[in-house]
C-alpha cells in the first residue's frame, strides 16, 4: 500500500494556494505509506528559476558552500551556483543546460544521487513522517503550478530516499507509482542492453525510464503510457507529471485505487477521497474513479 | 434538520473507535447522527440494533460492513468495501461508491444512488443490491445468491462465474463474464424486480430491464477440461 496525490491548478489565481492545497492532501495519505515520502513541486520560485535548470541529490557529499565552489570551478561560464540543502535532499539551480549540470554534478559528486533534474521540477525526498517532511521542505507556503505527492509503504525495496517516489529520470518528468510490476526485471535487462542506465534496483523506477526512453522517442504522454500499459505486468496505478501535462493510468484489472476531483480550477488525483476533502470547491466538484487501462491527461 | 432525541457524533470531535462503540450500544429505535465523516474508514460498521444512522456526508473504506440491523445513509460517496459482508438491515448511499460495494454481503438491502466502482457484487451470498447508475467491470463476480440491480450499464465480465444471482440490468453490458447470459424475463421476475426497485425508491419500470444469470455449465468439473488446469 502506497499513498498519491497529486494536483494541477488550471486557475492561475490559485498558484499562491498550491502548497497548502497539496499539505493538506499529503497529510491525508500518510497512513498509507509512513516509511518515507517524495513530494515533486512545479515552477516554484523558491526552488526553480527561470532560465536555470535545478538538479536535487541526495547524499551531497560537501557542504553547500563547497559544492557551489566545485560547481563553479567546473562550469565557468555558468556564474553563479545556488546550492540549498532541506532534509536529505540538495538543490542545485544555474543558467546551463539540464545536462550540462548533470554531467558536471557526475564530476564533482560522483557519490551523490540525482533524484531530479528540469526546469520546471524541484523533487524533494525523504525518509521518516511524510508529515515531518512537508514541514522540512517548507512545504504549506510555496506556490506553484502543479505537484505530485507520495507517501510509501515498502513491499518491494528498501526504505531509502532513494528508492522514494517521484522518479524523475528525464527533464521534468515525474512519475509515481502505487503497486507492483512482475516482469520489471525483464524489462530492465531489455533497456540496459539499450544503454540506459539504472539508480535503483525499484521496480517503479523501471516503469519511468521505460516512459522516459518512450517520451524521448517522439510518443505523446498519452500513447508513451499506452505503450507502458501493454509491455509492463502487475498492479499500479501510476501518476505522472511532465511540464506542462499530468496524467494517470490504472492497470487493467484496476486492483489499486485512483480518484480524481475535477473543477473548473484544479484537478486533484488521489489515492483515497479523504485526500480531496479540504480542497476548495470539492462539493460541486466532478467526481470520479478512472477507468481501467484508460490514460487520462490534463495538460496547460 | 434533525430528529427529535437525535444523538449526534462529531467526527472532528470522537475517533471512529468511539462512534463503533457508541452504536454497538445504542437501542432499538434511536436515531443517530455522524457529522464530519471527512472521507474517514470504517465508518459505522457492525451494527447490531434497529437503529436510524445518518452520516452527513463522504466515507472512506468499508463503511457500513458487517452490517446486521437498522439502516445507515450516508448522504455522500462511499469508498472501497462499502457494507461487505453485511447480513440483514438496509443500508444506502446517495452517492457513489468504489470497488467491490456489497462484497461478500450475505442478506439485508444495499442501495447506491449513483455508480459504483469495479466488482459490485463481488461474491454476493444473498444480498440485494440496487445500483441507480453504472457498475463498473467484474460486477457480481462469483455471485451466489441475492439479487443485483442496475439501472445503468455494466462494464467487462459483468457475472464472471456466477452461480444463482439474478442480475437485472437496464443498460448495457459491456461483455458478460465466463458462464454469464441473458435469461427471459417471466412474469415472477418482473414482480420481484418491481418489489426491489419499490424498496429502493426507484422509477424505472421492470419492463425496461433484461435478466442475467449463470449458464450452469461451470458448476461440476469435467474431465475433458483438465488440460486447462
Amino acid at each position: 500500500m502506497c499513498g498519491i496525490a497529486a494536483l494541477q491548478l488550471k486557475d492561475p489565481a490559485l498558484r499562491p494556494q498550491l502548497g497548502s492545497m497539496m499539505h493538506a492532501m499529503l497529510c491525508e495519505i500518510v497512513d498509507r505509506g509512513p516509511d518515507s515520502a517524495g513530494i515533486a513541486v512545479y515552477d516554484v520560485e523558491r526552488f526553480v528559476h527561470a532560465g536555470q535548470s535545478t538538479v536535487t541529490l541526495l547524499d551531497s557529499p560537501s557542504s553547500d558552500e563547497e559544492l557551489s565552489a566545485a560547481l563553479a570551478a567546473e562550469l565557468p561560464s555558468a556564474g553563479a551556483v545556488e546550492v540549498r540543502t532541506l532534509g536529505d535532499t540538495t538543490l542545485v539551480s544555474a543558467a546551463v543546460d539540464t545536462a550540462i549540470l548533470t554531467a558536471a554534478l557526475r564530476a564533482v559528486a560522483p557519490g551523490a544521487r540525482q533524484i531530479g533534474r528540469g526546469t520546471h521540477v524541484a523533487n524533494l525526498k525523504g525518509v521518516g513522517n511524510p508529515v515531518d517532511l512537508a514541514e522540512t521542505f517548507g512545504l504549506a507556503s510555496v506556490s506553484g503550478t502543479q505537484g505530485v505527492s507520495h507517501t510509501r509503504m515498502a513491499t518491494e525495496s528498501a526504505v531509502t530516499a532513494s528508492g522514494s517516489h517521484p522518479f524523475t529520470v528525464d527533464d521534468d518528468l515525474c512519475l509515481v507509482h502505487n503497486g507492483s510490476f512482475s516482469n520489471h526485471a525483464t524489462i530492465r535487462r531489455g533497456l540496459r542492453a539499450q544503454g540506459i542506465e539504472f539508480d535503483s534496483e525499484n521496480d517503479s523506477e523501471v516503469a519511468a525510464r521505460y516512459l522516459a526512453m518512450r517520451l524521448r522517442e517522439g510518443d505523446d504522454l498519452t500513447t508513451g503510457l499506452e505503450n507502458l500499459r501493454e509491455t509492463f505486468d502487475g498492479f499500479y496505478t501510476l501518476v505522472v507529471t511532465t511540464a506542462d501535462g499530468l496524467a494517470v493510468l490504472r492497470d487493467p484489472i484496476a486492483c489499486k485505487p485512483a480518484i480524481i476531483a475535477e473543477t473548473d480550477q484544479w484537478v486533484a488525483v488521489a489515492s483515497e477521497y479523504r485526500a480531496l476533502v479540504d480542497l476548495p470547491g470539492i462539493e460541486t466538484a466532478n467526481i470520479f474513479e478512472p477507468e481501467p487501462g484508460e490514460v487520462y491527461t490534463w495538460e496547460f | 434538520m434533525g430528529v427529535l432525541n437525535e444523538e449526534v457524533v462529531d467526527l472532528h470531535v470522537s475517533t471512529v473507535r468511539e462512534l463503533n462503540s457508541a452504536l454497538h450500544k445504542a437501542h432499538d429505535g434511536e436515531h443517530w447522527r455522524v457529522t464530519n465523516p471527512g472521507g474517514a474508514h470504517n465508518v459505522a460498521v457492525g451494527i447490531d440494533s434497529e437503529i436510524d444512522v445518518v452520516i452527513d456526508g463522504h466515507v472512506g473504506y468499508f463503511a457500513a460492513g458487517m452490517h446486521q440491523k437498522g439502516t445507515v445513509t450516508i448522504e455522500g460517496s462511499a469508498g472501497t468495501g462499502l457494507a461487505e459482508n453485511m447480513m440483514s438491515g438496509r443500508v444506502h448511499v446517495k452517492g457513489n461508491a468504489s470497488q467491490s460495494a456489497g462484497a461478500t454481503a450475505h442478506g439485508g438491502l444495499l442501495v447506491i444512488d449513483g455508480t459504483t466502482g469495479a466488482r459490485c457484487g463481488i461474491s454476493m451470498k444473498g444480498v440485494d443490491i440496487v445500483v441507480g447508475g453504472n457498475v463498473g467491470h467484474m460486477s457480481a463476480f462469483m455471485a451466489q445468491a441475492g439479487r443485483l440491480v442496475i439501472c445503468g450499464d455494466a462494464g467487462d465480465s459483468l457475472g464472471d462465474s456466477i452461480y444463482e444471482t439474478r442480475i437485472y440490468l437496464k443498460g448495457q453490458a459491456r461483455s458478460l463474464g465466463s458462464d454469464c447470459i441473458e435469461k427471459p424475463m417471466r412474469e415472477e421476475h418482473l414482480a420481484e424486480l418491481a418489489e426491489l426497485l419499490a424498496a429502493a425508491g426507484r422509477t424505472e419500470s421492470p419492463s425496461e430491464f433484461r435478466r442475467y444469470g449463470s449458464a450452469r455449465t461451470l458448476y461440476h468439473f469435467h474431465s475433458e477440461n483438465s488440460s486447462a488446469y
